[in-house]
């Protein structure tokens, strides 16, 4: 019985097996992103970039179709200048950055919803918009993977200055003499990862896998590097959760995979060990000495 | 410890959005000096230490003999206290200068470590998170920090602002220590008294320089009316 749901569907088919493996790459690399994205405050900047790439992605489908590496470049080259300008923007005028972000993502969502459906039909613009982790191919894999390679090394020679930056970024700045160029090369990394998820969970649903787990990690974790190993084992489990009820249910893959992530979420606000509603409403005794 | 040029300031102007802050100030801090910046609100304390330590940008004149190792502690810490870390952690930071990026923070650190811990007060605390810290231990935390950077110019923006008197008596304990190893320390106050006690020289200042030397001089109650120190201007900081 348990074989049959949880095991079987992926013994029998190689799609499936395919999926799995993208989840876990993703959950490998979008893990501790995800984890210093929450720890910095910067969801909505996740958000913005997320939608930004739909047009850089739409673009590239218009070049070339469903092509995985126009698309891939598209999006990136799109995330980055996004990234890019709302932190320009909200220096050198009076606009602050949440609302410069609102602004782009909302720009990019319309834009690359019409990019995308004056020239394709709309089973593309679902593509685009939502993946297709259950036909994820050995190129998307290659590339989900070694994205997640690049991300995990990347982070490990940039730990400490960015552990400081999100700390005290005072003490960065005065010590060192800048922190923008840890900023900048963590935003490149958030935007390859969301290009990573968006060939397997589409723009919308690509910073789910990153932010749900990470932000679920924040009620029972107490320290970064747990944070991150937690948010990465979230992220995979709900991979896996979400592809046997979508395979079990006939449910479209993306969004079960997110709701999953998800209900992990909210019961983390419920009953976590840190901060949950359940430690609030229903402490334990306080110490007295 | 003693650095060999003292900290000279020449005829330096910082200004934001052109209004300046600092305006046409000059003089030198001696190696080993121990002073007090003071003077009203806006007078321009917090923008000379920042300026000292390289952290804005100068208008005008110039700035000698600021290289080297400079501890800056901030008067509004930017320190985020919900991020998961432990004191042991956070005071670490204090030896960025030793380890950088890569290298590994050793049993003699960590022994440094604990031991600045247990020079401000907080034995114990190392496992301790951050967040938990009240503000005035959080305060000790940071001069624990400061320690570890052994730093030979060490610059304090209201280093008391926040704290009870206990802790400002140990803390100043900390700075006069510094101040007996040779390093050269500035730190912006408001309290008149615990200048008068504590600090040899002062520099006061309402933009432009009032009086700087030896603080008795400086405090005389004609400069402190020069720079505008009707008694009333004094209620909210002493």
């Amino acid at each position: 019985m348990i074989y049959d749901m949880a095991i079987a569907p992926f013994v029998d088919y190689g799609f499936m097996r395919r999926a799995l493996v993208a989840c876990f790459a993703l959950a490998l690399g979008g893990g501790p992103i995800g984890t210093f994205l929450v720890l910095r405050r910067m969801s909505l900047m996740g958000d913005a970039m997320s939608h930004a790439i739909l047009p850089g992605a739409a673009i590239g489908f218009l070049i070339a179709g469903l092509s995985l590496w126009t698309m891939s470049i598209g999006g990136l080259v799109a995330g980055l200048a996004v990234a890019f300008l709302a932190g320009l923007i909200s220096r050198v005028t009076a606009l602050r950055e949440d609302a410069s972000l609102a602004g782009f993502y909302l720009i990019s969502l319309a834009l690359g919803v019409l990019i995308v459906s004056t020239q394709g039909s709309n089973i593309d613009l679902l593509h685009v918009l939502f993946g297709t982790i259950l036909s994820v191919t050995d190129d998307a894999l290659i590339l989900v993977a070694s994205i997640a390679t690049l991300s995990i090394v990347t982070l490990a020679l940039i730990y400490r200055p960015l552990v400081i930056e999100c700390f005290d970024p005072a003490f960065l700045r005065a010590t060192t003499g800048g922190g923008t160029v840890w900023h900048f090369i963590f935003l490149v990394l958030v935007v390859v990862n969301l290009v990573a998820g968006f060939q397997a969970l589409g723009t919308l649903m690509a910073l789910g896998l990153m932010m749900l787990p990470a932000a679920a990690a924040r009620f029972w974790a107490g320290a970064v590097w747990s944070l991150a190993a937690l948010s990465t084992v979230l992220a995979f489990l709900s991979g896996f959760a979400g592809l046997l009820l979508s395979y079990n249910f006939n449910l479209p893959s993306g969004p079960s995979i997110i709701l999953t992530a998800g209900l992990v979420y909210v019961a983390s606000i419920l009953l976590g060990t840190r901060d949950s509603v359940r430690t609030r409403y229903f402490p334990r005794a306080h110490f007295h000495d | 410890m003693k650095s060999a040029a003292p900290l000279s300031v020449r005829d330096l102007t910082v200004a934001y959005d052109r209004v300046p802050a600092v305006h046409h100030l000059t003089g030198s801090f001696a190696p080993g000096s121990l002073t007090a910046i003071v003077g009203p609100n806006g007078a321009g304390k917090s923008t000379l230490l920042k300026a000292i330590a390289g952290l804005v940008p100068l208008g005008e004149g110039r700035i000698e003999g600021a290289n080297g190792n400079i501890a800056y502690l901030p008067q509004l810490a930017e320190i985020d206290r919900s991020f998961p870390i432990t004191v042991i952690d956070a005071v670490s930071l204090g030896l960025w200068r030793e380890v950088g990026l890569f290298r590994a923070i050793t049993g003699a650190h960590v022994r440094r470590a604990r031991a600045a811990l247990a020079a401000v007060g907080l034995e114990g605390f190392e496992n301790r998170q951050v967040g938990a810290l009240s503000a005035g231990q959080l305060q000790r935390a940071l001069f624990a920090r400061l320690m570890l950077q052994d730093a030979g110019l060490i610059l304090l923006d209201e280093p008391f602002a926040a704290v009870d008197e206990r802790t400002s008596a140990d803390l100043m304990q900390l700075v006069e220590g510094w101040h007996g190893e040779g390093r050269t320390v500035i730190a912006v106050l408001h309290d008149l008294e615990r200048v008068r006690e504590s600090f040899p020289d002062t520099l006061l200042m309402a933009r432009e320089p009032v009086a700087w030397g030896a603080t008795p001089d400086v405090l005389a109650p004609e400069n402190l009316r020069r720079a505008r120190y009707v008694s009333d201007a004094w209620g909210d900081a002493a």
